[in-house]
């Protein structure tokens, strides 16, 4: 029989049996992932199309800075299915929901509230006034000011790039023809031209000049970004479709 | 250590420097238990809950859980947390006994809420807890609002109206309010004079002939500002437009500066810049039960005239 002795004096055979027990753990918690379907609800909207979208290009350009940023040092994006936390955020976030988010956003540090449903809570106006001095409106708050996304031009000339990376994780942008049909059988076709890579930098400047965001119609800022995907968060899911048991299902 | 244990207790047989031994003991029997132990939780846990992935889904597990849909249906399910959560938001004690609460809200009258106390303890411990977590971030923890952005909800002054129908409106709805800016339109001369004038509506007097240039603008077509404010500057629920004779302010900072030019520039400056801001309709955001209860709550704070 094979003693510890003999292992514990064969670095090499040492090193390979501890990474073989060790991936035990990571694989069996991480390998299902990849196939497991159950568990990802299907959210549709009234017209049948799927709920959950990829993010628009401005709306993706504003993740970008949130993440730059390091609001998630802060804020999750995951409201639990816990009682007080319903009352408080509203519907637990469905697996649905984070689907095209790369890098996923849940976190679990909540030096402030959870950011998952707070998309059409507030005004824009709130928003920006909030982010550039948050204690010119909520005088209680910890949280730094961001005065420099109100100064800062928007970045976008990468976003096309941007995008492709991401739809090489599998998040449908699309660049042929044949994957815009595909996006607009599945997303409608106003939300497949948003996710169209070729036009990605007219969308993303459209999007802003049609929402103004910041407040300010002459000027891009990175506040248009960053405020264009707060108010998405959440919004996606009508959850007056769907009642309790259903979603039960996939846990 | 005494000569004779040590020989009792075996050594991995190696010596360094000499007589430097390393002792080989068996794991501690406590240790070993509580490994086999925890080895058996988990083997009872895989049984009876949610665990292995097996094909396309996974084992579920032999524990259930039954709960109540809202719609009154008795659903019994593998043991999960959301069945769980919808167990203790249906079936809980404390669930239950807020609802029982909100159910009496709905079904009563504003009326009967204000006049029972029960109800209204009930109004505004909840009440507090659903403002702060839903408005405090604009109106204040207090409601108090901050001037020139948010709308102080604890005073007298109402911009759309502080009778309960009013108040529940512009929770289910949302509001906008708007005032053209008028920089295009006005000189800085007959800017002043305007503000002069909306000044000593309030009773806080200037220049008279300055006034009267004003009042010419104010009622006139020049400055059309009695559309919306009325002749008397009292202001219109319909619209939302300030009441410009009370002495209170929301948006023009006339009480937080000193002296009579400070004031008039802040009137001017709003005049000239005019405003835009928007409260959000929380219709779909909140339940109805839950709006009902922050009208009263708001109400409660500031409400009536
Ligand atoms: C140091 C921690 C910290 C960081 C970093 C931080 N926040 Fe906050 N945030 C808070 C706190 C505390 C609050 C609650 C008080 C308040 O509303 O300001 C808050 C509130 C918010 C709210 C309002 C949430 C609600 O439902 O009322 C939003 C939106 C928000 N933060 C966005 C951001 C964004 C975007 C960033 C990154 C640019 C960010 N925060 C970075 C601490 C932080
Ligand atoms: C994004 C900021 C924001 C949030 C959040 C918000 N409000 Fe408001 N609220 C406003 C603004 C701005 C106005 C003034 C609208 C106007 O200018 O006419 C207003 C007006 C009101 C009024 C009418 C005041 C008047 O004088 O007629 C009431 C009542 C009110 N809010 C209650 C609430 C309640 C209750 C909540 C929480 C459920 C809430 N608000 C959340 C911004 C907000
Ligand atoms: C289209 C309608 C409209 C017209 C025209 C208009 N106002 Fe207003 N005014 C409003 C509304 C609505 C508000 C309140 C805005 C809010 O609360 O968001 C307001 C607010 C004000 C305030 C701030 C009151 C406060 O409490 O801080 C002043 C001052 C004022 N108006 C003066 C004028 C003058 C002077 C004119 C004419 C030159 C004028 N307004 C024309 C709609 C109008």
């Amino acid at each position: 029989m094979m003693k510890h002795e003999s292992i514990e004096t064969n670095a090499g055979l040492l090193i390979v049996l501890t990474l073989f027990v060790i991936s035990i753990g990571g694989l069996v918690e991480i390998v299902p992932l990849f196939y497991i379907n159950d568990t990802v609800e299907e959210v549709k909207t009234a017209e049948g199309h799927d709920a959950v979208r990829p993010y628009t290009p401005l709306e993706q350009a504003g993740r970008d800075i949130y993440i730059r940023e390091g609001c998630y040092l802060c804020h999750s994006q995951m409201i639990r299915p816990f009682r007080d936390e319903a009352l408080r955020y509203g519907h637990y976030s469905l697996a649905a929901e984070s689907k095209y988010g790369h890098p996923f956003q849940w976190g679990s540090k909540r030096t402030g509230p959870d950011l998952a449903r707070v998309g059409d809570k507030y005004s824009n106006d709130w928003h920006v006034q909030h982010l550039k001095a948050p204690r010119s409106v909520v005088p209680e708050s910890i949280m730094p000011n961001y005065p420099w996304l109100l100064e800062n031009d928007l970045k976008y000339s990468g976003i096309a790039e941007n995008l492709k990376a991401l739809k090489m994780t599998g998040v449908p942008y699309s660049l042929s023809q044949e994957e815009y049909d595909a996006n607009v059988a599945r997303f409608g076709a106003e939300v497949a031209d948003t996710l169209d890579i070729n036009n990605a930098e007219a969308n993303l400047m459209a999007q802003a000049a049609k929402g103004n965001f910041d407040g300010n119609p002459n000027r891009l800022t990175e506040m248009d970004a960053l405020v264009a995907y707060l108010q998405v968060l959440g919004t996606m899911v009508d959850f007056n479709q769907y009642d309790e048991s259903y979603f039960v299902n996939f846990r | 250590m005494s000569e004779t244990s040590k020989q009792a207790v075996q050594t991995t047989g190696h010596a360094w420097d000499g007589d430097l031994q390393e002792y080989n003991n068996p794991l501690p029997k406590w240790w070993v238990w509580t490994f086999y132990a925890t080895v058996v939780f988990s083997i009872v846990y895989w049984v009876l809950f949610p665990a292995w992935p097996v094909g396309k889904g996974f084992t579920t597990g032999f524990k259930e859980i039954t709960y109540k849909t809202s719609s009154g249906q008795e659903v019994t399910t593998h043991w999960n947390t959301r069945a769980l959560l919808a167990e203790e938001i249906q079936m809980g004690a404390e669930g239950v006994k807020q609802r029982e609460y909100l159910e009496k809200i709905t079904s009563s009258s504003y009326e009967e809420i204000l006049s029972d106390p029960d109800k209204m303890a009930f109004v505004r411990s909840m009440g507090k807890v659903m403002f702060a977590d839903n408005c405090a971030a604009c109106h204040g923890s207090g409601g108090n609002g901050v001037m020139t952005l948010y709308p102080n909800l604890v005073d007298d002054a109402w911009l759309w109206g502080g009778e309960i129908d009013d108040i529940y409106n512009t929770l289910v709805h949302g509001r906008k309010g708007y005032m053209p800016a008028f920089t295009e339109t006005f000189n800085g001369e007959q800017a002043n004079d305007v503000a002069a004038y909306v000044l000593s509506l309030s009773g806080i007097e200037g220049d008279a002939e300055s006034i009267k240039r004003g009042d010419v603008i104010f009622n006139g077509q020049e400055g059309g500002c009695y559309y919306c404010h009325t002749h008397k500057g009292t202001g219109m629920k319909s619209l939302g437009s300030a009441n410009l004779t009370d002495k209170i302010w929301t948006i023009a900072d006339v009480p937080g500066v000193e002296g009579y030019d400070a004031k008039q520039a802040a009137i001017k400056s709003v005049i000239m810049n005019g405003v835009s801001r928007e409260m959000p309709a929380w219709e779909g955001r909140l339940s109805d039960s839950t709006i009902k209860m922050l009208t009263v709550y708001v109400y409660s704070l500031g409400g009536g005239n």
